[in-house]
C-alpha cells in the first residue's frame, strides 16, 4: 500500500511524547499531583519513550529514506 | 469511591489527537483503493511486521481487554493459559502447514477456501455464520466503547430527534459508528490493519505504566504472591485435579479442549485473524505474520492478566474496592481496567491509557466490519446474489456493505444493552458452529479424499452434538437455561470454563468422525488436479525466498515454541 504506516505511528508518538514531556517537565516537583502514581513523574517517563519510539519510527520510513536519495 | 474521572484539557488534547490520526489514516489511504482487491484485501501488499501486529490486534478488541483483566482477577496465572496453551501452538501452525493454502489458493476468504476444496453449501454454511458473527462481534466493541466513554466523558446530553430520544450512550454509540465508518469506507481492510497497528503501540505504551506502578504498590512480584492464593501464581502447578484450581479445568481439559480444539479453531480457521495474514505481500510474509505476532502475544498477558491480579490482590489487602454489579453482591471483575486507570494515572497519561482503551475497543469494531465486508461482498453478495459483474461493482457493494455493516452492528450494540441473555445465548451458539470447523479443515487439508457431503454434514452434526452437550450439562451453581441444562442435568461441571472446553471436545470429536465416516460412504467428486493447492499431498511445498537463515517460518517456529516453553516453565 502506498502510505507507509511509519509516518502516521512516527508523526502520532512524537507529538503525543512532546506533549507528556513538557507537561512532566513543567509539574516537575508537582508532589500533589503526582501523590496516586507512588510519586513517580510518569509523564516525564511515558513522555520521552514515545518521544524516541515516535523519532525512531520516523527515522526509518520512507519519508527519511527519499530525502536522504534526493540529497 | 471516585466514579467519575477528572479528565483535564491535556487528556481531552491526546485523545483528541488520536482521533484526527484515525481519520486521517483514512484519509490518506483514500487514493490507493481503486480496485475491490484493494478495498477488501489491501492489495495484498502488507509487510510482515503490519500484518503481524494487526494479527494480534485484531483479537484484542473489548472482550479480550475486559475478559482477560477480569479472568485475572477470577483465574489468576491460570488465565496464562490462554496465551501459551492456547494461542501459541495454533499460530505456529496456521503459519507453518495452512498459511501454503490459504495464500496460495486463489481463495479471498476462508468460506471461499472451503468451496474450492469441499463445495458450495459448506461455504455458504461458513459464511452465513460468519457474518452473523462478526457483525455481532463488533456491537459488543460498540457497546463497550459507548458504556466506557459514558463513564469517563459525562455529558448531558438529552436531545429529541424527531420523536427519538437520544441520551449520552446513544450519542457516544453513534459518534464511534461515524468515525469507524467514514475510515473504513476511505480506506477498506488497509485503514483496519493500519489502526490496529497504531492500537497495539497505544496499548503497550498506556498500559505498561499502570502495570508498573500497581506492582509497586503491592510489593512487586512477591508481593502478589503474598497476597493471592498459591493457586492462583501457578499455571500448571494445580491442573492435576479440577478442584485444586481456580479455573476448575484439570490438565486434560486445558490441553485439549482449550489447547487443541478451541485455539485451533480460532486462530486457524476464523477470517477475522487469518485475512490478516491474508493480507501480506508475499508468501513469505503471509507465513511469517502469525510468528510475528506470536512474539508480542506472549508477553500481553503482563499488560491484561496481570492488572487484573494486582486488583485483587490489593483487595485482599484491603486498600482497594472493587465495585459491584448493578443490582447485585457480585464483585465487577470487568471494570478492573478502568478503576486502576482511575487509580492510578494522573492527568497526562490518563489521557493516554483512556485513548488506548477506546483504539482497543474501535479497531475491535473496525476488525469484524472489515471481515463481514469482505465475505459478504464475495462469499454472498458475488456468489448468490450478483455474480459476473464488474470489479468496480463489486469496488461499490464492498463500500456499501461497510455502512451497512456498521448499521446492523448498532442495531446488535442495542441488543446487547437490552438483553444480557441474548448476548450469552449468541455467544454460545457461535462456540457450537465454530468448535467443529478445526476438524473439516484438518481431514480436509491432510487427507485428500475428504468430501463435501462429508464435510457438510460433519459440521452440522458437529454443531448439534455441541448443543446436545450443552444442554444436558450445567456449571456448578447455575440454574438451567442460556447456561445448559435445558434438556434435563447429566453431569455438572465444577466452572463454566470447564464446560466450555468439554462442549467443545464433544463437537471437534463428533464432527472429525462423522466427516471420517461420511467420506468413506460418499463418492469423492473432485479431482485431483482441482484440489492442487488445496491439499497437502497435492502441493507441491513451498520455497522460502527469506535472504537469512533466522527469517525463515521454520526457524521463527521453533524460536517461537521455544520461548513459550521456556515462559509456562517459569511460571509453571
Amino acid at each position: 500500500m502506498g502510505l507507509d504506516i511509519k509516518i502516521p505511528i512516527g508523526l502520532m508518538f512524537t507529538i503525543l511524547g512532546l506533549i507528556l514531556t513538557i507537561l512532566g517537565l513543567v509539574t516537575m516537583g508537582d508532589t500533589e499531583m503526582y501523590e496516586q502514581a507512588l510519586g513517580y513523574n510518569i509523564n516525564l517517563f511515558s513522555g520521552l519513550i514515545m518521544l524516541v519510539f515516535g523519532c525512531f519510527m520516523l527515522f526509518t520510513s520512507t519519508l527519511f529514506k527519499k530525502k536522504k536519495a534526493e540529497e | 469511591m471516585q466514579t467519575t474521572f477528572s479528565l483535564g484539557t491535556i487528556d481531552w488534547t491526546i485523545i483528541l489527537i488520536y482521533f484526527v490520526f484515525v481519520l486521517g489514516i483514512g484519509w490518506a489511504l483514500k487514493r490507493y483503493m481503486k480496485d475491490s482487491s484493494a478495498f477488501l484485501e489491501a492489495g495484498r501488499s502488507l509487510p510482515a511486521w503490519v500484518t503481524g501486529l494487526a494479527f494480534i490486534s485484531a483479537n484484542l478488541g473489548a472482550i479480550e481487554m475486559i475478559g482477560m483483566a477480569a479472568s485475572g482477577a477470577k483465574y489468576g496465572m491460570m488465565t496464562i493459559h490462554f496465551y501459551f496453551i492456547g494461542a501459541i501452538p495454533a499460530m505456529i501452525f496456521l503459519a507453518i502447514f495452512m498459511m501454503p493454502f490459504y495464500y496460495g489458493s486463489k481463495a479471498r476468504s476462508v468460506p471461499e477456501y472451503l468451496k474450492l476444496r469441499f463445495d458450495e453449501k459448506t461455504r455458504g454454511f461458513n459464511a452465513f455464520a460468519f457474518a452473523i458473527m462478526t457483525v455481532f462481534s463488533s456491537g459488543i466493541s460498540m457497546y463497550a466503547l459507548a458504556m466506557l466513554a459514558q463513564v469517563i466523558m459525562p455529558l448531558e446530553i438529552d436531545w429529541n430527534i424527531l420523536g427519538l430520544h437520544i441520551g449520552e450512550f446513544d450519542f457516544y454509540l453513534l459518534v464511534s459508528a461515524v468515525i469507524v465508518l467514514v475510515y473504513m469506507v476511505l480506506g477498506g481492510l488497509t485503514s483496519a490493519i493500519y489502526n490496529e497497528v497504531l492500537q497495539f503501540f497505544l496499548i503497550v505504551i498506556g498500559f505498561a505504566p499502570l502495570v508498573f506502578i500497581g506492582l509497586k504498590e503491592i510489593g512487586g512480584w512477591e508481593g502478589l504472591k503474598a497476597n493471592l492464593p498459591e493457586n492462583m501464581m501457578h499455571s500448571w502447578k494445580f491442573a492435576g485435579s479440577a478442584d485444586a484450581n481456580p479455573l476448575g479445568v484439570q490438565w486434560f481439559g486445558i490441553l485439549f479442549g482449550l489447547g487443541f480444539v478451541l485455539s485451533f479453531g480460532y486462530w486457524c480457521t476464523n477470517f477475522l485473524v487469518v485475512q490478516r495474514a491474508m493480507a501480506a505481500g508475499s508468501m513469505s510474509a503471509a507465513r511469517k505474520t502469525p510468528l510475528i505476532g506470536a512474539l508480542p502475544k506472549m508477553f500481553l498477558p503482563a499488560l491484561v492478566v496481570i492488572p487484573g491480579m494486582i486488583a485483587l490482590a490489593l483487595t485482599n489487602v484491603g486498600t482497594l474496592e472493587l465495585p459491584l454489579k448493578e443490582g447485585t453482591m457480585v464483585t465487577d471483575f470487568d471494570k478492573v481496567i478502568p478503576v486502576l486507570l482511575m487509580r492510578y494515572m494522573p492527568v497526562g497519561v490518563l489521557g493516554l491509557g483512556l485513548t488506548g482503551l477506546m483504539a482497543s475497543f474501535m479497531s475491535g469494531m473496525a476488525g469484524n466490519v472489515s471481515a463481514f465486508n469482505t465475505v459478504f461482498t464475495f462469499d454472498i453478495y458475488q456468489s448468490y446474489i450478483k455474480p459476473n459483474k464488474s470489479d468496480r461493482h463489486y469496488l461499490k457493494v464492498g463500500r456499501w456493505t461497510t455502512v451497512v455493516g456498521v448499521l446492523i452492528s448498532i442495531m446488535t450494540a442495542y441488543v446487547a444493552k437490552s438483553f444480557n441473555n441474548v448476548m450469552d445465548f449468541l455467544q454460545l451458539v457461535f462456540a457450537f458452529v465454530n468448535a467443529p470447523l478445526f476438524a473439516t479443515f484438518l481431514l480436509g487439508m491432510f487427507w485428500k479424499r475428504t468430501t463435501g457431503h462429508a464435510a457438510f454434514w460433519g459440521l452440522i452434526g458437529g454443531t448439534i452434538s455441541a448443543a446436545i452437550h450443552h444442554g444436558f450439562t450445567l456449571p456448578a451453581g447455575a440454574v438451567a437455561g442460556v447456561k445448559g441444562g435445558f434438556f434435563g442435568l447429566v453431569q455438572t461441571y465444577p466452572s463454566e470454563m470447564a464446560q466450555n472446553f468439554w462442549t467443545a471436545i464433544y463437537a471437534f470429536s463428533t464432527a472429525l468422525i462423522l466427516t471420517f465416516v461420511i467420506t468413506l460412504l460418499t463418492k469423492k467428486l473432485k479431482t485431483d488436479d482441482e484440489l492442487k493447492g488445496l491439499v497437502y499431498s497435492l502441493t507441491p511445498k513451498v520455497k522460502d525466498d527469506s535472504k537469512y537463515w533466522y527469517q525463515k517460518p521454520q526457524v521463527m517456529a521453533v524460536i517461537v515454541g521455544a520461548i513459550a516453553i521456556a515462559l509456562s516453565i517459569i511460571f509453571w
